[in-house]
């Protein structure tokens, strides 16, 4: 995975409550057995019209947003569906990173596993971030992960939280197999104690 | 041990390794795996040179693209085609146990592993699908992961994990009649909000949870998620153990007795606090309808669309309007006076035996309104097989409905069964949201019983009177 440290981008509104992972990335694009490519289908049905051109109200397409990097939303962004497609899709697009009042558990993990770094503020500061996108062209933040630190246009600062142990991974870009498997003793010794309704008779199978 | 949860007990079984400022590294039992969140992952193991650990405690099916029709016929959809063929591939390669498109076991994912006995109480249970907490309803941890976890499962057996909060949901009182597990779950819903549950595990406690079936159990722990809970869960019971007895990959004889003997341990202790509590009353509930984008916005059979100026908060304001814009809806408009297009019985949420009776009570010797076309989506191979030796499927057919192969269908609409733009489903299944059954495709949930009637009907019913002056 590519480690995540510094990262610089315009910011992308998306106004709206609640946005699941089919809204990401609807089902019919769910039937690709690669992890690449899920880029061109983000946000399908709100970015396409029925007869596949472009929805011009749709935020991705008003030219003033199409070089978005950081994508701004509501809270429970990523809600439903366990799909990780809907983090190929954002990442594939060019959005490595998230702000949001809150995300949708599965969805949050499938980020790290990912190199998105979904960052949490809280309401009040999101509703800024809004006002001020709204009010200036190619609005740009700067995140700092190693510090948690996101810059402004003006030179301020906002701080956010992250666990650190999804911090050393993102910024380490770790394989989580790899660490797993520096623990296969213990896992070995957890195994061999298993109780018996704990396994399966694969005879029976 | 005395003062903890159902659940923190059985986090604590798993934990197989714990260190200061990271996350618990936790065994899993059993890892269900369908067509549509694992190719990734198998392509993952193979490029990294990796094998699956452990295989048997590993079980795939298909169902989320499957066609419903003649399983005779090839399938049309090349695509889909080809992701059914990976799968078989990799279960192949990887050494797993495939129910596949024409195993007589076939079915979605959460039907199939508790029919077959895979799923038992103090298990840990993953599955790269969303609705994997399901399988709570029999006292396990049950959750849905990313397609990285389950490659990460297949080529561990275990997940680092950070530990939920623990979440009471009581509900007190008797259920009145007519009012089921889908009313109860869906004004649970509509009660703590889409996300609600947010990084928690819900523990489902109360008379009016303890009163009900498995299958009913199994309908409340399938849309926990919809709450936005991690997991949900019930305490297992006699019921539980019942249910269990005879599972064709359940233990038997005394290592059936020896579990059951520990199981009977898994209950949360007078002495354990829960992080959040909820309480509510299962006497006041009625049938439930959705009539937004979210299965938080429901309400009663017998109230009408709200208003959007009603809601206190600006984001849900916005979202309701939205919504009410996206359903084609008024505000004040009754929800009886709906109108129907489509009509569909099925889904991990409502497709089970019991489910297909209690619809087929209602639709026997009726006929589906004029304009209406409707649905039966069975579970699972068996259940399907079941309904037919009780001829339920005549019931079914002769009443104007589709009975179908087994399968998720119309609940996301991967296979070929989607709504048309505009046209308004009511469905058993568990996601209202935009596009979910078809692009523009107006969903509306509610219990297998409703969605009878209101197939019999044109539109929407108070099935509690419905039913008894017909």
């Amino acid at each position: 995975m590519e480690p995540f440290t510094q990262y610089k981008g315009t910011v992308v509104p998306l106004d709206r409550v609640n946005i699941d992972t089919d809204q990401i990335i609807p089902k019919q694009f769910l039937k690709l057995i690669e992890r690449t490519g899920f880029g061109k289908y983000l946000f399908y049905d709100w970015r396409f019209l029925e007869d596949g051109k472009p929805n011009k109200d749709f935020i991705l397409n008003n030219p003033r947003y199409n070089e978005g990097k950081i994508l701004l939303a509501r809270a429970n962004f990523g809600c439903g569906s366990s799909r990780e497609h809907a983090v190929w899709a954002l990442s594939d697009y060019g959005f490595k990173a998230l702000i949001a009042p809150s995300y949708a558990d599965i969805f949050y993990n499938n980020c790290f596993k990912n190199g998105v770094l979904p960052i949490t503020l809280n309401e009040q500061t999101v509703n800024t971030l809004f006002d001020e996108v709204a009010n200036h062209d190619a609005y740009a933040l700067q995140i700092d992960l190693g510090k948690q630190i996101i810059t402004k246009p003006d030179a301020q600062t906002v701080h956010f939280e992250i666990d650190a142990f999804r911090k050393t991974c993102l910024l380490q870009g770790l394989d989580d197999i790899s660490l797993t498997l520096q623990h296969e003793s213990e896992i070995r010794a957890f195994e061999a104690n298993l109780k018996p309704f704990q396994r399966i008779d694969v005879s029976r199978l | 041990m005395s003062n903890e949860t159902l659940f923190e007990k059985i986090w604590q079984n798993h934990i197989v390794c714990q260190e200061e400022g990271k996350p618990n590294l936790v065994w899993i039992d059993r890892h269900l795996v369908h067509e549509v969140t694992s190719p990734q992952a198998f392509e993952g193991l193979r490029l990294a040179n990796r094998r699956v650990r452990r295989p048997d405690l590993t079980y795939a099916t298909v169902d989320h693209n499957i066609p419903t029709t003649d399983r005779s016929l090839p399938i049309e959809d090349p695509i889909s085609k080809k992701q059914i063929e990976t799968l078989e591939r990799n279960c192949a390669d990887f050494g797993i146990t495939l129910f596949g498109l024409h195993s007589p076991q076939q079915g979605i994912v959460h039907i199939i592993g508790p029919e077959l006995g895979f799923t038992l109480p103090g298990l840990t249970i993953v599955c790269g699908d969303s609705h994997t907490s399901t399988h709570g309803a029999f006292g396990a941890l049950a959750l849905g992961i990313g397609t990285s976890e389950v490659e990460h499962v297949l080529a561990t057996q275990t997940l680092w994990l950070q530990k939920p909060e623990s979440f009471e949901i009581r509900v007190d009182g008797a259920i009145p009649a007519g009012v089921t597990a889908k009313d109860l779950i869906l004004s649970i819903i509509g009660h703590i909000g889409a996300a609600g549950g947010r990084g928690s595990v819900i523990e489902y406690r109360g008379e009016a949870v303890t009163s009900l079936t498995m299958e009913e159990r199994m309908t409340i722990c399938n849309m926990s998620i919809e709450g936005g809970a991690r997991a949900g869960m019930v305490a297992p019971d006699e019921t539980t153990f019942r249910f269990i007895q005879g599972r064709k990959y359940a233990p038997k004889g005394e290592d059936l007795d020896r579990a059951t003997k520990e199981w009977r341990e898994l209950r949360t202790s007078n002495k354990a606090s829960f992080d959040r509590a909820v309480h509510l009353d299962a006497a006041k509930m009625k049938p439930q309808v959705t009539w937004g984008t979210t299965p938080a916005m429901v309400t009663d059979v017998t109230g009408t669309v709200p208003n959007p100026n009603e809601f206190p908060e600006p984001d849900i304001r916005k979202a309701a309007a939205r919504a009410l814009d996206y359903m084609g809806l008024k505000p004040g408009m009754e929800i009886q006076s709906i109108k129907l297009d489509r009509v569909f019985i099925g889904s991990c949420t409502n497709s089970r035996l019991t489910d297909l009776t209690a619809a087929s009570k209602i639709v026997k010797g009726r006929k589906v309104a004029p304009g209406v076309r409707a649905m039966v989506v069975p579970g699972s191979q068996i259940i399907k097989y079941q309904a037919e030796r009780q001829g339920l499927d005549r019931v079914f057919i002769e009443a104007g409905f589709e009975w179908r192969e087994s399968g998720c269908s119309m609940c996301l609409g991967m296979n070929p069964d989607i709504l048309q733009p505009r046209e308004r489903c009511a469905s058993t299944s568990n996601r209202n949201f935009e596009g979910r059954q078809g692009r523009e495709g107006r969903t509306h949930l509610v219990s297998p019983i409703m969605a009878a009637a209101a197939a019999i009907e044109g539109h929407f019913v108070d099935v509690r009177e419905w039913n008894s002056e017909n």
